[in-house]
């Protein structure tokens, strides 16, 4: 393996705080389907004609409230750390989730860009393998930074590369 | 019919070569290849044409019919108004039309085996050309459909792993299937010395010799001879090492298991509806709803019943070979290192009897149908344990055979070599919790899982593609989580629920330290060049 390839190992990286804004766009557009949905129901069940829908609609807005307030957070806790031969990957508060891939495994990198990505200058990188369920999607990376880390995971898949 | 199918005429096989097909120049297939793929269909519209004019025919040998006219029928068109030349014409030029075709799409239709790759160039207007890397082989299949197979000819296809990725070389001489899959194997297994094959020359030449010699009678005497011998002949004929099968199926388990299926239950259960309905209503109404599961049900059990019957599965140096079928019959090769995960199975119903089924995760997909029609997954569709521990000791040889046990019967005893969930996790495998657990081994992660439905999930660290753990808030407050080991696709989940979540980080980094410890070592997809390391 070249010197050039092999990654600083040991820390943990961090998505760009810009991706919050990103999140919460998302949420609004789900706030604002969920309150037409609410307001198609109410016509249906509303004005006291079945008992539980206020508490439904309570339910599904403290959600929302506490799954936007919690919107920083959860991005913070999007990581992940190149080691000597493998990928972490990490994210999730309520629902935490840890993967490690062998760079040998990455059998191609997607970088995708939204609308709102753009806007704000960032970019998702998706590490493709074989299984479809490893699911390595790091959202929220500067662009400039999303193909740094691309480059350098194709590089250090070069120098690990295994078959299948 | 039996002809060798080559552009390069009248090579003689070198000691390399035996059927001179993989030299690395350009071959033809069979002959009859265009009546095995059209011919069905060709036969089938002749076969509807006669149909149609089945009064006509019969009025031709009795002629007199009371009330039988044929108001606007196209012959009584063609007689009346004299066209019966053209008519003829007409079809002479379709036929004509028709074979053309087929000899032009047999004779652009061409493969060649190099040392690298197999290629194949087809299509008369469209022309298509796909090349496959050997080392890339994920299965190398034979299969013989029923009309191919009296004619004694053979499909080879070579499973990439891939959407349609597949080569096939549809058809060949039976005996030449058998014999190219071997040399596609030494070539990609990367051996380097060529005589392995010198052995296997003489008796190919020979049985390829005989049907040339003597008088036409007794030629064809001889090649009906041939066509039955190969249609007798066991699935596992003439490879080098194992001829026998190392699983034999008998025939009333094969009907037990299929007798005591989740299929069956369904059955019966929509049957005591139907007539606790009929019942109810005093009417059998409700029983007619039944035809078309027990139809359904019926072909499937028939279905798996004939593919099963003759199941083979053997080692050999370039493999695993699985073969099944009755009247169509395929079989495969699976190179050394190409299986990913594997599953033993064992439903409440197959716990009386003892029996378990095994099933793999494989990069390729082969179009070979597994035993019910389902993918073809399943390498072992009823065992007993004996057989299933000589199936996986032919897959990983090295795994401890008592470890095995205690994977597929275990119930978790204190020291049986796995990690298991602790007491608390009942809150979640309310049955399973003793049970459910993984051993770590150099060479493979065990899964042992589920009460009911007894599973052991075998992962091959050299071929994980990755490993996660999860913790949902319900998991956290018990101090648990679950474990997955990520493998290319397939009917099997590398999933483990509920472990104790310190455990859980242990095995983590543990398994993520053997993923890429194994995958430097392996060398099996090169299983035949010279040893180095530990691998394979």
């Amino acid at each position: 393996m070249t010197e050039a390839a092999d990654p600083v190992t040991g820390e943990w990286k961090r998505v760009s705080g810009k991706y919050v804004w990103v999140q919460l766009a998302g949420s609004l557009v789900g706030g604002v389907v969920l309150a037409a949905i609410a307001v198609v129901a109410h016509l249906v069940f509303g004005a006291g004609r079945w008992w539980a829908f206020p508490w439904i609609v309570a339910v599904v807005v403290i959600i929302w409230l506490l799954s936007t307030v919690l919107t920083p957070r959860r991005v913070r806790s999007i990581r992940y750390r190149l080691r000597e031969d493998d990928l972490l990957f990490r994210r999730g508060i309520m629902f935490r989730r840890t993967v490690a891939v062998p760079y040998g495994r990455m059998q191609l990198i997607d970088i995708n860009r939204g609308p709102l990505d753009r806007w704000l200058g960032l970019a998702e990188l998706k590490f493709v393998t074989a299984a479809a369920s490893t699911g390595v999607t790091i959202p929220g990376l500067v662009e400039a930074d999303s193909e740094a880390l691309r480059d350098e995971l194709v590089a250090l898949a070069e120098t690990r590369r295994a078959g299948l | 019919m039996s002809e060798e199918p080559r552009i390069t005429e009248a090579r003689t096989p070198e000691a390399a070569h035996p059927t001179g097909l993989a030299d690395g120049e350009w071959h033809r297939l069979h002959r009859a290849t265009p009546l095995f793929r059209g011919g069905i269909a060709l036969l089938a519209i002749l076969g509807v044409i006669i149909a149609n004019l089945r009064e006509r025919l019969f009025e031709m040998f009795f002629p007199y019919v009371p009330g039988a006219e044929y108001e606007g029928d196209p012959i009584d068109f063609i007689v009346g108004e004299g066209l019966i030349g053209w008519t003829l014409l007409a079809v002479a030029v379709v036929i004509v039309l028709i074979v053309l075709g087929f000899w032009l799409s047999w004779r652009m239709h061409s493969f060649r085996v190099t040392d690298e790759v197999v290629e194949v160039r087809s299509g008369i207007l469209f022309r298509t050309h796909r090349k496959a890397r050997l080392d890339r082989v994920q299965g190398i299949n034979i299969m013989r459909p029923l009309l191919p197979r009296l004619f004694g000819a053979a499909k080879l296809e070579v499973n990439q792993a891939g959407q349609d990725a597949n080569v096939q070389l549809a058809y060949l001489a039976g005996g030449q299937a058998d014999a190219l899959r071997r040399e596609i194997l030494r070539l990609a297994s990367g051996a380097q010395a060529r005589s392995g094959g010198a052995g296997e020359v003489a008796g190919v030449a020979s049985a390829e010799g005989v049907p040339g010699a003597g008088s036409p009678a007794a030629r064809v005497g001889d090649l009906v001879e041939q066509r039955v011998h190969e249609f007798l002949a066991p699935e596992l004929d003439d490879e080098l090492a194992t001829r026998e099968s190392i699983v034999a199926m008998h025939p009333g388990r094969l009907l037990g298991s299929i007798v005591l299926s989740a299929g069956m239950i369904v059955l019966v259960l929509l049957g005591v509806g139907a007539a606790v309905v009929a019942i109810l209503t005093g009417s059998i109404a409700s029983m007619f709803f039944l035809v078309f599961p027990v139809i359904g049900v019926g072909t499937w059990m028939v279905q798996k019943f004939l593919r099963s019957l003759r199941y083979t599965i053997a080692g050999t140096p370039n493999g695993i070979r699985v073969g099944f079928g009755l009247l169509s019959t395929a079989n495969e090769t699976l190179p050394p290192g190409r299986i990913h995960a594997v599953h033993v199975g064992q439903s409440i119903l197959w716990r009386g009897p003892g029996w378990f089924d095994i099933k793999i995760n494989r990069a390729g997909s082969s179009s070979m149908k597994g035993a019910g029609g389902e993918s073809n997954a399943v390498i072992l569709p009823v065992g007993d344990l004996d057989d299933v521990l000589r199936v996986l000791a032919l897959i990983s040889p090295g795994l401890d055979p008592e470890l095995l046990r205690a994977g597929i019967l275990g119930t978790g005893a204190a020291d049986d070599g796995f990690v298991c969930s602790p007491r608390r996790a009942a809150w979640f495998k309310l049955w399973a919790w003793r049970r459910n657990g993984v051993a770590v081994t150099d060479e493979a992660i065990l899964l042992r899982r589920g009460r009911l439905y007894r599973e052991l999930v075998i992962g091959m660290p050299a071929r994980a593609q990755g490993v996660s753990m999860q913790q949902g808030p319900l998991l956290r407050l018990f101090s648990l989580a679950d474990l997955q080991l990520h493998s290319v696709a397939g009917p099997i989940s590398l999933q483990l629920g509920a472990l104790d979540a310190i455990d859980t980080e242990a095995l983590f980094e543990r398994i993520a330290a053997d993923a890429v410890a194994g995958a430097v070592r392996d060398r099996s997809h090169r299983w035949g060049a010279a040893p180095q390391g530990s691998g394979g």
